[in-house]
């Protein structure tokens, strides 16, 4: 298990080095470079862009630069925004419990709805229920985010008027209910790919456990259907989800951050984007960086509770 | 298989057929029994012949400005589907939109599956250190969530259907490439595989001729459900303001705008939505009905 574990995290280590690489060459190759948002400024001269060049130390090689950067991110120093001068990890910090607190409830939407379409769909094969659940599915994973949102505002903001049309909460009250409130509409909208994801995922997984001997060996000795079914069979059939739920993490990244545009949630998605609107290189490095390490976690995450929740799995 | 011969004259019949055609005609009714992947399939051709010949057949031109019919709702005046706050004709900008959008769609499928194919063939024919280099480097890119990775992207180019299109394609080809790899290090050992090695075929030959025919199958899966992928994506970095610029109308940067329309417009929000959803879905029927159709594991059942 340990040497398993060092492995893992050795190989995640080098991944998120080539990340690093990725990125870095990605953002500073792009035409006009972190210098781009000063050459707009009026009144800049040449002499002075290549002042302000020296000085964020741009004019330099491009390894030297990513070494100098790289040597930095290792010590916890992942550069101050272009935009106020924060410190970058303490800005993602600020704006990460917004995006988790969306993540983590649109994943209990998700996995309740996902587990209860997907389960009533294996054990009710081929029924209407099931042909209605898969073709939900398909069209689920169709809609685009933000337009479901748009959707979801005009109907329940705008039409309805129960639900907020954004923010985090209503500024002057910020009660627990005023947040739950406010939370509600938000996490739906992300839950919607991932609850069409988990319910395919927890149907063939239901399916397959199903057709297992020891489902007919159940059966046989006389037990009641519903023992079979909850007892025996969901049990082993949620085993296997608990990997799905670890590698679901780019797409609830990608989701939040649609999500959170549309909702003027200021989470870490929104972050990104503004940004990349202010050509804000650190920031935008951090994020990537950041939201790198989230995903890889997810998947170690998936790895380790797969094995430690299933006693015929030995890691090494 | 369901479909057995049960005279002796089909079965003669059946063995006299090329195994390739037999193949090809059962894998045809399979799909033909996919009634959705039909029914996406003729949504498919509909959007297609209309966006390439509907702009042509209506009154008003994509870009006509008419400030006397500002936010017509739909079927409440000449403009049949509304008009945006510029008087607009949504009908056929939405037309227009999406001779942009399914070209982007088409194209990105078409590059991120030649880019995923060739990096997933040399990965899997060749193995060793260009093979372990080459498949870290797909994960690595995996590592980035898509739209982080996109916009990134995006927000250093100047945005053109070209740039976009080369943009959407650069964040679809790992899945491919994935799918493509494991295929051929399969295929690379088989005995087919091996006489042509022998026989002095070059390195090329067979990986062109020999061994990427044979994983045609989920080449062309995953390159349906990319045109699905890449027509979602566009739209999504267009509304995001990084995509396709107006004028230029796609099915993403009409909702750019419409949310501040919400309240007193909500036509503009919501039809582009549904030609985004209707095409994706479409696309994504037909993926996974040609899953169904070309699942070779299944010929064995």
């Amino acid at each position: 298990m340990t040497r398993y574990l060092v492995h893992r995290l050795g190989q995640n280590l080098i991944l998120l080095w080539l990340v690093s690489v990725i990125a870095f060459t990605v953002l500073h190759l792009a035409p006009g470079g972190p210098l781009a948002q000063f050459a707009l400024v009026p009144g800049l001269t040449q002499a002075d862009l290549a002042r302000i060049a020296h000085q964020m130390g741009l004019d330099r090689s491009l390894p030297v630069q990513y070494w100098e950067w790289f040597r930095r991110m290792l010590v916890g120093d992942w550069g101050r925004s272009y935009r106020d001068t924060q410190p970058v990890l303490l800005v993602i910090g600020s704006h990460l419990f917004a995006t988790l607190e969306l993540m983590v409830s649109s994943t209990i939407i998700a996995v309740l709805l996902g587990t209860w379409v997907g389960v009533l769909g294996a054990i009710r094969r081929y029924s209407l229920f099931d042909y209605l659940a898969t073709v939900g599915a398909m069209i689920a994973l169709s809609i685009p985010t933000f337009w479901f949102g748009l959707v979801v505002i005009y109907i329940f903001s705008v039409k309805l008027a129960w639900l907020p049309a954004g923010n985090l909460y209503t500024v002057g009250d910020g009660s627990f209910l005023d947040f739950a409130h406010h939370l509600i509409a938000p996490s739906l909208v992300l839950a919607l790919v991932t609850v069409a994801i988990w319910s395919r995922y927890m149907r063939s997984s239901m399916l397959e456990v199903i057709n297992q001997d020891y489902i007919r060996t159940a059966r046989a000795k006389g037990l009641r259907e519903r023992s079979v079914l909850i007892d025996h069979a969901f049990r082993n059939a949620l085993l296997p989800m608990i990997t799905i739920a670890g590698l679901q993490l780019p797409t609830l990244l990608s989701g939040a951050l649609v999500t959170e545009t549309v909702f003027t949630w200021p989470g870490m998605g929104r972050l990104f984007l503004d940004s990349i609107g202010y050509r804000d290189y650190p920031m935008v490095m951090g994020v990537l960086m950041f939201s790198a390490v989230l995903v890889l976690l997810g998947n170690l995450m998936a790895d380790l509770l797969y094995a430690a929740s299933d006693p015929r799995i030995r890691l090494d | 298989m369901s479909d057995v011969a049960d005279s002796p004259r089909e079965i003669a019949r059946a063995a006299d057929e090329a195994p390739s055609r037999r193949a090809r005609s059962r894998a045809l009714r399979r799909f033909m029994r996919h009634r959705l992947a039909i029914l996406g399939l003729v949504v498919i051709v509909l959007l297609v012949f209309f966006t390439a010949v509907g702009p042509h057949l209506i009154a008003f031109d994509d870009l006509h400005i008419d400030v006397r019919n500002r936010f017509q709702p739909p079927f409440a005046g000449p403009h049949i589907l509304g008009s945006d706050p510029l008087g607009r004709d949504q009908l056929a900008r939405l037309l227009m939109a999406g001779r942009v959008s399914l070209t982007v769609g088409f194209a990105a499928m078409a590059l991120s599956t030649l880019v995923g194919t060739l990096v997933g063939a040399v990965a899997g024919y060749y193995g060793g250190l260009v093979g372990v280099a080459l498949m870290r480097f797909v994960d690595a890119v995996l590592c980035f969530p898509t739209i982080f990775l996109l916009l990134a992207l995006a927000a250093f180019v100047t945005p053109s259907v070209v740039s976009i299109t080369l943009i959407v394609a650069a964040t679809a080809w790992m899945e491919v490439a994935r799918v493509v790899e494991g295929q051929i290090r399969a295929l690379r050992d088989r005995d087919f595989a091996i006489a042509a090695e022998v026989l002095g075929a070059s390195d090329l030959h067979i990986m062109l001729r020999e061994l990427i025919p044979n994983a045609m199958a989920p080449i062309v899966v995953a390159a349906t459900l990319n045109v699905a992928r890449a027509i979602l994506l566009e739209s999504y970095v267009s509304f995001l303001g990084y995509g396709i610029q107006p004028p230029t109308p796609s099915w993403g940067n009409m909702l750019e705008n419409a949310q501040e329309y919400l309240g007193t417009a909500p036509w503009l929000a919501i039809i582009p939505g549904i030609a985004i959803t209707l095409a994706v879905t479409s696309f994504n029927f037909v993926g996974d009905g040609l899953r169904d159709a070309l699942d070779t594991r299944l010929d064995i059942a």
